[in-house]
Parts: structure tokens; C-alpha cells; sequence
């Protein structure tokens, strides 16, 4: 009998990343052409809403990436005791150099001392994988394509902020979140998605930002001070009236994710991850029935 | 709308407003921030040496008059060598500041596509040239690739495929004005009133 210790995964995880790439999860697809109804009519914002469904329809259809910037993959496995995470890490690498040769992704990591491109997706360090050991005796993963263009307006605020009069509680919070948004004008791709992270230190603050992107956006914050948060960022965030691509109109966030870390009392880090509205996420789980390996996406 | 064939008459940029739809046709060529930052160094700020000197009237010819596109595509080789673009949206332009002002002023650039909008240099570059900023739909990858129907040929592929200039023919490339050669911009517009808008919201 098999165990999920001597599966191959590459296959699957080929089939992960083309799906990621080439397929907007409903939950965005569903948010954007609501967005689309209420841009005004014949107005650059509707245009380029419908320009953006129009896109998602036909990278579905013919199987090609949603967006030339196919990002950094960022796994997340959720493994049982006893599989080999070294293993899994490898089958991960050859998924992504093969998904490249099969260009659902763009030969994406740069040696950042010379330059080069290693023109298959692997690298130092690249693709990012986290893991995580759990109780299941199943494998689940989930995956993130984050592009570029909306990192590079990715912030991060250390409160308190003399300038935006931010103290160190939700409103200050609210008032750095406000100005991340403000400060990325239509450069990250809007109407986007923010994940926010409370507390941590830099650099979990950070990782913490990018996961709050893999919640559905229809799930509510369990702690209620923080599902008001989200909302009133959310309706305060699109009246700075940004729009899509920064063209001006109604639509600048499509959802806002909040979630906190313990921090030091030294230190209060507020950090936003923006994700254009090409939030590509897509999650594979892999289970054994006798013999029979079971793969499903989401 | 209006519908424009490379290389761009004078009177055909100056008849463009921001918020004007336009459909690019011709050759135009991928550059981004490895391309520029090269045309600099190597074209503009110095004499261009001899190993240099056929690329560069390639180069000059091409964008004399015509249109750079900020885009790092996903491409496809077939098996007789030649190239598909499969996916093909515009990245970020504003990286692009520091160098566009002297690069549509060398080559009498008409036209630079890209997202996200560029600052005072550039659109004062537009308005001296005259040339406009065509704002294309970031992240609309797949839907620009079916506007691209030839791939001419590629230069400077050592930069990688993303950073390399791909010479391409486009078919009704579609675009927004969002900066144009009158000095208006719509990012400058949309920056100001969202400024306004966060001032209320933060009340300070």
C-alpha cells in the first residue's frame, strides 16, 4: 500500500501553477464584474473593467496566463508527520521549470548580483516555500502568483507615524492603510486586494500581510473589532476615488484582509500587502484512497 | 475612438486628448528598464561605438516616429524558431522616468506604452516632442497578446526574455491617452483629488 511519503507530486503541482496562472478564482471574477456595473457608463474605468473580464474569459479558455508578470510563486504545504519536506521542495522546482517550458509562467527569477535570468523559474531562494507540519494525513497546498508590479507598492509603516498622526490602535492603523492606498495610486494594478498585518517584527509582518491574500474574500474576520476594520477600510479605501488602473472612478479595493501577530513592546509594524486585481491563488489537496492517489483543485 | 498606423504624424499625436481610446497598428518594440537603461548608456549619453553602430540605426529607424512598449512577455518558440507572444501586458512605466524624457527626445518617439502613468519629466517630454503616453490595461496580458500578430524579431536577448526588445507587429492594440502632448495628465489629475480625498478622510 502506498503512503503519502513516496508520492510524486510534479505533475500535480504543474496542473497547481497552470491553474493559478491561467484562472482567477470565482470570488475575485464575481467582484469585478459587480465593480463593472457600477463604473459609470463609457468611462475609462468601465473600459478597462471590461478589458480586464474580457482578458480573464480568454486566458481561461486558451490556457494562457492571465497577466505577462506571473509573479513569485509562493507555496504553502501543509504536510502529515514523516514526509520529506526536501523532497516536496524539489518536485515544486521541477513544477515550476516545466510550467515555464510550458509557458504558463515567464522565466521569472534574475540573479540579483549579475542580472541573469535563470530562465526557468528557479533560483535562489525562488520559488518561495513555506511549510507547515499538520494533523491531517493529507497534503494540502495552497499557491500565490504575487506580480511585481503591485509589490514594488507594497509598504510597510513602523506607528506611530508623526506625519499621518497615527498612534499605536486600529485608528492608527486604519490612517496607514488609508495612505498605502493613497500612495499606490493605480500603480499596482487597481482595483486591488489588501492584506494588512498587525504587529510581528519586519519581516513576519510582511509574510503575515501576504497570507491574509489567500483568505476568500467573502470570509468574515472572526474577531469583530477587526472585521468592522475591514469593512470601513474597504468603503473609505474606494472613496479616495482612485479606480481602475488609476483612472479614476469607484472601484479602487476589491476586498481588505486584516490579521495580527504578538509584537515586541517596542515595535508596532503595520504592514500592506497589495495584490493587483489579478489575485491569482489556486489550492490542491492530495489524499490516498487504498492505493489510488486523490488530487483536487480549488 | 481613433485608429493609428506606425510611424505617428505630428498632427495625429497633437489631435489626442487624456481619456481618448486609441487602436495602435504597425511595428512597434519592447523596452523596459534593462533597454533603456542600456540605449542610455550606450546610445544618448555617449557616441555610440563602432561594434554598436548596426544595432543602433536598426533601433533608430524603428522607433523614428513610432511607439516603446513597457512590457516583459511571456513567449512561446516554435519548432521552425520563431516566436509567439502569449501573453503580453504593459508593466510599470514610472521606473522608466529617470531615462524617457532624453529616449523619446533621441529618437522622436511618439508614443510610449505602458501602466500606472509617468511623472513632470516625461509629459513634458510629450508636450516638447509632441509625443503621448498610451496607458494600456495592466494585468490584460492575454487579451493584448491576440492584438499581437507578428513577432518581427528580438534584440538583446541576453537580457532575458522579459528584458529583451521584441519587435512586433500589432493590429488594433488597444490603449487609453492618460498623458497627452497639451500637458494634461489624468494620474496627476487623480493624484490631486485622491489627496483631497485622504486629507477629509484623515482630517489633517
Amino acid at each position: 500500500m502506498k503512503n503519502l511519503k513516496e508520492l510524486d507530486l510534479t505533475d500535480a503541482f504543474v496542473e497547481l501553477v497552470r491553474r493559478a496562472a491561467t484562472d482567477l478564482p470565482a470570488d475575485m471574477e464575481k467582484v469585478l464584474r459587480k465593480a463593472k456595473e457600477q463604473e459609470k457608463k463609457g468611462s475609462a474605468a468601465e473600459g478597462a473593467l471590461e478589458a480586464i473580464l474580457q482578458n480573464v474569459d480568454l486566458a481561461r479558455g486558451h490556457s494562457t496566463p492571465i497577466c505577462q508578470d506571473t509573479g513569485t510563486p509562493i507555496f504553502e504545504i501543509y504536510y502529515p508527520v514523516g514526509v520529506s519536506t526536501r523532497l516536496l521542495a524539489e518536485q515544486i522546482r521541477l513544477a515550476v521549470a516545466e510550467a515555464t517550458d510550458q509557458a504558463y509562467l515567464r522565466p521569472n527569477a534574475v540573479d540579483s548580483l549579475t542580472g541573469k535570468n535563470s530562465g526557468d523559474n528557479t533560483g535562489e531562494d525562488f520559488p518561495t516555500i513555506h511549510f507547515h507540519e499538520w494533523g491531517e494525513n493529507a497534503i494540502h497546498v495552497d499557491l500565490l502568483l504575487k506580480g511585481g508590479g503591485c509589490e514594488n507598492v507594497s509598504a510597510q509603516y513602523k506607528l506611530p507615524d508623526a506625519g499621518l498622526h497615527a498612534g499605536r490602535d486600529l485608528e492608527g492603523v486604519r490612517r496607514v492603510v488609508l495612505d498605502a492606498v493613497y500612495q499606490a495610486q493605480g500603480k499596482g494594478c487597481a482595483p486591488g486586494v489588501l492584506g494588512v498585518a498587525i504587529g510581528g517584527d519586519r519581516g513576519s509582518s510582511y509574510l503575515k500581510s501576504k497570507q491574509q491574500l489567500l483568505r476568500p474574500l467573502e470570509d468574515a474576520n472572526p474577531n469583530e473589532e477587526l472585521a468592522a476594520l475591514e469593512e470601513q477600510l474597504y468603503k473609505e479605501a474606494n472613496e479616495l476615488g482612485i479606480g481602475p488602473m488609476g483612472f479614476g472612478g469607484q472601484t479602487t479595493v476589491l476586498g481588505v484582509k486584516v490579521g495580527t501577530q504578538h509584537r515586541l513592546p517596542a515595535s508596532y509594524f503595520v504592514s500592506i500587502a497589495y495584490m493587483c486585481w489579478a489575485n491569482r491563488r489556486a489550492s490542491m489537496d492530495v489524499t490516498l484512497s487504498g492505493d489510488d492517489m486523490e488530487v483536487t483543485y480549488a | 475612438m481613433h485608429k493609428l498606423t506606425i510611424p505617428i504624424p505630428d498632427e495625429d499625436i497633437r489631435a489626442l486628448h487624456v481619456g481618448d481610446t486609441v487602436y495602435l497598428n504597425g511595428i512597434i518594440v519592447t523596452g523596459r528598464d534593462a533597454a533603456h537603461k542600456f540605449m542610455i548608456e550606450n546610445y544618448i549619453r555617449q557616441p555610440v561605438s563602432s561594434e554598436q553602430a548596426e544595432l543602433y540605426e536598426e533601433i533608430k529607424q524603428l522607433l523614428d516616429g513610432g511607439v516603446i512598449y513597457h512590457c516583459g512577455p511571456v513567449v512561446k518558440q516554435h519548432e521552425d524558431g520563431r516566436w509567439s507572444f502569449v501573453a503580453a501586458g504593459p508593466t510599470t512605466s514610472i521606473r522608466e522616468e529617470v531615462y524617457q524624457p532624453e529616449v523619446i527626445a533621441h529618437f522622436n518617439l511618439k508614443g510610449v506604452i505602458g501602466k500606472g502613468g509617468m511623472g513632470p519629466n516625461t509629459l513634458k517630454a510629450c508636450r516638447e516632442q509632441p509625443a503621448v503616453y498610451f496607458h494600456a490595461i495592466g494585468g490584460a496580458a492575454s487579451l493584448i497578446a491576440q492584438s499581437v500578430k507578428e513577432v518581427v524579431t528580438v534584440h538583446k536577448m541576453e537580457f532575458g526574455v522579459p528584458e529583451a526588445m521584441w519587435v512586433i507587429r500589432v493590429e488594433d492594440f488597444p490603449v487609453v491617452v492618460t498623458m497627452d502632448s497639451h500637458g494634461q495628465s489624468i494620474h496627476e489629475q487623480v493624484e490631486t483629488q485622491s489627496k483631497e480625498k485622504l486629507g477629509q478622510l484623515l482630517a489633517i
